[in-house]
């Protein structure tokens, strides 16, 4: 078949890429048919429960579940004595270890012991039943607390060739980037900005709390469906720790009631599994939201030191960040992505950035939209701010003074390709937003922010139906409408309507290998891999035509729908549509079909910019936002109202993150706010509708020019919301939340 | 656990007075059922006070209203003449949690949960209201401010129900308001709270005042300086500031997850100040 040269071309007439259709999870979803987690069900399912430690450090001296075994109803407990297997792989040891305590509880949540029984209240007995001796060892919650020399030691050893001798065993892995001298750099620099910025930990708060249900046979073949942004990671992760072979588990993934990053690894899955094998019945496992908070994956609460210098001009000399996060017990915190965004909109001669990944008594953090970047880019936004209004200079136009265009190098390595920052900052500085009129006690605040995207190992199968619609196989749990947008890239290539596609989620049983749902990869890499298995489909059916016409093959061509003889010897047959050759594809050589496997590159950066008004009530220190506008680049808006929820969801989760949320922690290292009570993300009431512009500069690594737009969205809420507040409160504000009682003293301190 | 839900007064204080374990009253359910979600209790027996047909009423008494403790927040709300009487307590008990919370909670719940940060009971001990206790040697009228003894704590004997509240027949140029301060917009808990109520005289001079403070110390307080401050003022800026400083000099608060001591007596002051003023707004617009 010969390629329809337009294929290729990014400024093709779209003809279904870029319209709004109805989801296809939609009417699911509002009536309560979709089944999530905890909707999965089986014959003689038993309930799973954990216990967990009340100690944010302790030593497990022994455990005796021989109480709870006896009680009636009880099939199963297991302790961390039940796996076995020796995991070789270090990573996800710490994976077995947080699911799982072993010598020590490391949190205050850390699990313990679990049991499966054959009701909700026996396994709420059980737990009370199992009796733990736990020897409590100082614990430490503070990221620069845990860096201290003296500073309780979670583990020994731990630490990678990069840190340096001397330190507190807490600090575990050192990372740097940039290039230039900095010192020179600020030598050069009318005015130097020097702080330390702080945010607190948050969680992503998606609504369907972690569930499972696992069965595992007398046989060894396993079953196991759950809520996961990775149903192939889940198998991956399992079967390591169980000492399974990936075949025998097959993983089926639920509707998913967000994730955003928190569902890119597990937490109960392995203990369902090991319960399944010892009680030999089914066991499901829901976590209480309390669960979720305790012992989950929450991001990284951060202090970052800032020396950025600027000339009176505006144009930044020197940027130097060190950044400063910790990730829960065990090593991994984002510091090394948040050392890399930090700067990464700028186009600088001297920058360098300097991580620490520190260990202390919380939970492991799991990956948050864009992990690391949002308070990387808080501190080095706030810093820029602040320099530009002293100086008395436009913020904006600081920002598109010092911006990063096609060919800037990056403070972290890459040089750039063509790239969409300085459109955003040019469609802020004209949108009516940015001239409209402020109030006392008003101010206004802008940031722009950076993410990397992300492609990866990527499966997809397209089946032609004898009656000629269109089935599309992938192999990523649908958390933002991905569903709908391969629809549409698949009706998009094959030239058919978008309702005669219907696209599934298999299980690990059907694809091959498919990286989570994560790095706004999934409308990236499975939308490519979707266009290249239609392809695959579309050079087969053009095929069967020339095999029915008589013809070569290269004298087909694939047009508006069909096959159609082109070139000079082709002849005059008239156009087969697709379900035409679909119904006779039996007598023509069998079913047809389109797949492709890929380990998707070319997943171009995002950037965006966004402006908000705040309002400070100054007796009380209470933040309103007033309006709020998302400038971002998308590549090509594939269904642009996906695209504007992206924007609107990052600057929402951005705007709690900004001001209430965090996790709290007691001096006795206990969690005090485990719920949506005293754990507190935005009410609708809370928020303005929140303006997403779409930009659209093609990425050159996707066939229609998509990028990622999932996770840049929370990047600049965080320093835009600060700049604002700051400029409303009239002092500089350097701690995250902005809760009242900290705006109110910045107020009083005046 | 074992359900109950009795048709009549009578026999709802029957079964409490024959039960031996941990009994608990539901009516909204908007505590109870939370916390036997997150396992918080385990009641032996739940006596469900809703089918109680006389506990399901809003009766005019006297000029007074008398309500009963199952109706809920929305109803109250919907009760036109009880919102021109009372706008205060009907906006406190309106701020609780949600719109499907407020069309369960029900005010004695609010009340007998002892919560200190309760929205309604600083406006309802602003309102002089006063609860109706039922047990087995009968009814007790009870002032609201006599029912919370602590966190989680109350007056009632084991035996005994809130039947229902009473606020009291309102006064010519006279009105109330409630205020509370959580960090978001809605489905919060209080961090500060105060309800006023106040009188003026034809010349907009306030006669008599009565302020209560939530959610500053162990239980709603009503602040005499507060209420003094205001009388014989119009509200000036020094009465405004000497109102608030006795709220908070009235707060003794503690830190917690919720906010510092010292912004919780700071804020108690400020809403102290807003409330008085919308009061006595509310009070002139009344003829």
């Amino acid at each position: 078949m010969a390629l329809d040269s337009k294929q290729d071309d990014r400024t093709h007439q779209f003809k279904v890429v870029g319209t709004r259709p109805p989801r296809p999870d939609g009417i699911d979803k509002v009536t309560g048919r979709a089944r999530f987690g905890a909707d999965m069900t089986a014959p003689g399912m038993l309930t799973g429960r954990i216990l967990r430690s009340p100690h944010p450090h302790a030593r497990i001296t022994s455990i005796d579940s021989s109480e709870a075994e006896a009680l009636p109803g009880v099939h199963a407990v297991v302790t961390r004595a039940d796996f076995a297997h020796a995991v070789a792989d270090a990573a996800t040891a710490d994976v077995l270890d947080n699911c799982m305590a072993g010598d020590k509880a490391l949190y205050d949540g850390h699990a313990v012991a679990a049991v499966a029984a054959s009701s909700p209240a026996i396994a709420r007995k059980a737990l009370k039943l199992i009796k733990v001796d736990y020897e409590p060892l100082p614990h430490v919650t503070d990221v620069d607390a845990a860096m201290q020399p003296d500073a309780p030691a979670l583990h020994e050893g731990r630490a990678n060739e990069t840190v340096p001798a001397g330190l507190s065993p807490n600090v575990v892995a050192r990372c740097a980037f940039g290039h230039g001298d900095i010192e020179a750099g600020l030598a050069q620099a009318d005015r130097i900005v020097e702080r330390t910025y702080r945010t607190e930990a948050t969680h992503q708060g998606y609504i369907e709390p972690h569930a499972c249900l696992a069965s595992v046979g007398p046989d060894g073949q396993a079953d196991l469906w759950c809520c996961t942004q990775g149903h192939y990671m889940v198998r991956n992760t399992c079967a390591e720790i169980l000492g399974m072979d990936q075949g025998q588990l097959r993983v089926t993934a639920s509707e998913i009631g967000g994730g955003f990053g928190g569902k890119t690894t597990v937490f109960l899955e392995p203990v369902a599994l090991m319960l399944s094998k010892k009680a030999g019945r089914p066991v499901k496992m829901v976590m209480s939201r309390s669960e979720v908070l305790r012992a989950s994956g929450p991001t990284a609460s951060s202090s970052v030191d800032v020396r950025i210098g600027m000339t009176k001009e505006g144009r930044i000399t020197a940027g130097f960040a060190e950044l400063r996060y910790q990730g829960g017990a065990y090593p991994g915190s984002p510091v090394d992505m948040g050392a890399m965004a930090a700067f990464a909109p700028y186009d600088l001669e001297n920058v360098k950035t300097v991580g620490w990944d520190v260990v202390t008594n919380r939970p492991k953090a799991a990956a948050y939209r864009a992990p690391g970047a949002p308070m990387a880019a808080f501190a080095v936004e706030s810093a820029i701010d602040e320099l530009a209004k002293g100086f008395g200079l436009d913020p904006l136009e600081v920002r598109l003074k010092n911006a990063a265009r096609e060919g800037t190098r990056a403070s972290y390595g890459p040089t750039y390709p063509a790239i969409g920052l300085e459109a955003t900052l040019r469609t802020a500085r004209d949108h009516p937003h940015w001239s409209a009129p402020l109030g006392p006690n008003q101010g206004r605040g802008v940031a722009c922010g950076f993410w990397f995207n992300f492609g990866g190992d990527t499966c997809v199968t397209l089946n032609i139906t004898p009656d000629g619609t269109v089935t599309v196989t992938e192999g990523n749990p649908d958390i933002g409408g991905s569903r709908a947008s391969m629809s549409m890239m698949a009706a998009e290539e094959l030239g058919i309507p978008y309702d005669k596609v219907r696209t599934v989620i298999a299980d690990t049983g059907t694809l091959g290998q498919n990286e989570v749902t994560d790095g706004s990869r999934v409308t990236f890499a499975v939308g490519l891999a979707t266009i290249e298995a239609a392809r695959a489909a579309k050079r087969e059916m053009c095929r069967r035509a020339a095999q029915i016409w008589g013809i070569e093959e290269e004298a087909v061509v694939w047009e508006d729908g069909a096959a159609r003889p082109a070139g000079p010897n082709a002849g005059t047959h008239p156009p087969m549509s697709l379900a035409e050759i679909a119904a006779i594809a039996s007598n023509t050589g069998g079913p047809i079909a389109g797949h492709h496997e890929v380990n998707a590159e070319g997943a171009g950066v995002s950037f965006a910019t966004h402006m908000v008004d705040t309002e400070v009530d100054p007796e009380t220190g209470a933040v309103k936002i007033l309006r709020y506008t998302v400038f971002q680049d998308a590549g090509k808006a594939v269904h642009p109202d996906y695209v504007e929820g992206q924007f609107q969801g990052g600057a929402a989760q951005g705007i709690g993150w900004a001001l209430n949320e965090e996790y709290i922690y007691g001096a006795d290292g206990v969690l005090q706010n485990p719920g949506f009570l005293d754990y507190r993300i935005p009410v609708a009431s809370d928020l303005p509708m929140i303006e997403p512009v779409i930009l659209e500069i093609p990425n050159p690594g996707h066939p229609y020019g998509v990028r990622g737009v999932g996770e840049t969205s929370i990047v600049p809420p965080l320093a835009a919301i600060a700049n604002a507040v700051s400029e409303a409160a009239g002092v500089r504000l350097t701690h995250l939340p902005l809760s009242p009682p900290k705006v109110l003293d910045a107020l009083k301190s005046k | 656990m074992n359900y109950q839900a009795p048709t009549t007064l009578k026999d709802a204080v029957t079964l409490m007075q024959g039960d031996t374990g941990n009994c608990r009253i539901l009516a909204g359910g908007t505590d109870l059922l939370v916390r036997l979600r997150s396992e918080m209790e385990e009641p032996d027996t739940v006596i469900d006070i809703k089918r109680i047909a006389e506990l399901d009423e809003i009766a005019e008494e006297g000029g007074g209203w008398r309500i009963g403790a199952a109706v809920s927040g929305v109803r109250m709300a919907e009760h036109a003449a009880l919102v021109a009487a009372w706008p205060g307590v009907v906006e406190a008990m309106n701020l609780i949690g949600s719109t499907q919370i407020q069309s369960r909670a029900t005010m004695a719940g609010n009340l007998c949960n002892a919560s200190p940060a309760a929205d309604s009971v600083p406006a309802m001990v602003a309102a002089e209201a006063v609860a109706r206790v039922v047990g087995p040697d009968g009814a007790r009228d009870v002032p609201v401010a006599e029912i919370p003894t602590g966190p989680g704590r109350t007056s009632l004997a084991r035996d005994e129900l809130i039947a229902s509240i009473f606020l009291p027949a309102p006064q010519t140029r006279a009105a109330d308001a409630y205020l509370r301060f959580i960090p978001r917009t809605e489905m919060d808990i209080a961090v500060a709270g105060c309800g006023v109520w106040l009188a003026l005289d034809a010349a907009g001079t306030c006669t008599a005042a009565r302020v209560a403070v939530g959610a500053v110390g162990p239980t709603v307080r009503l602040v005499e300086d507060a209420g003094a401050a205001l009388v014989g003022s119009k509200l000036e800026p020094d009465a405004l500031d000497a109102l608030a400083e006795a709220c908070s000099a009235a707060a003794t608060p503690i830190d917690d997850k919720r906010g510092t001591a010292a912004y919780r007596v700071h804020v108690a002051g400020v809403l102290a100040r807003r409330a008085a003023v919308i009061a006595a707004k509310r009070a002139g617009d009344t003829t």
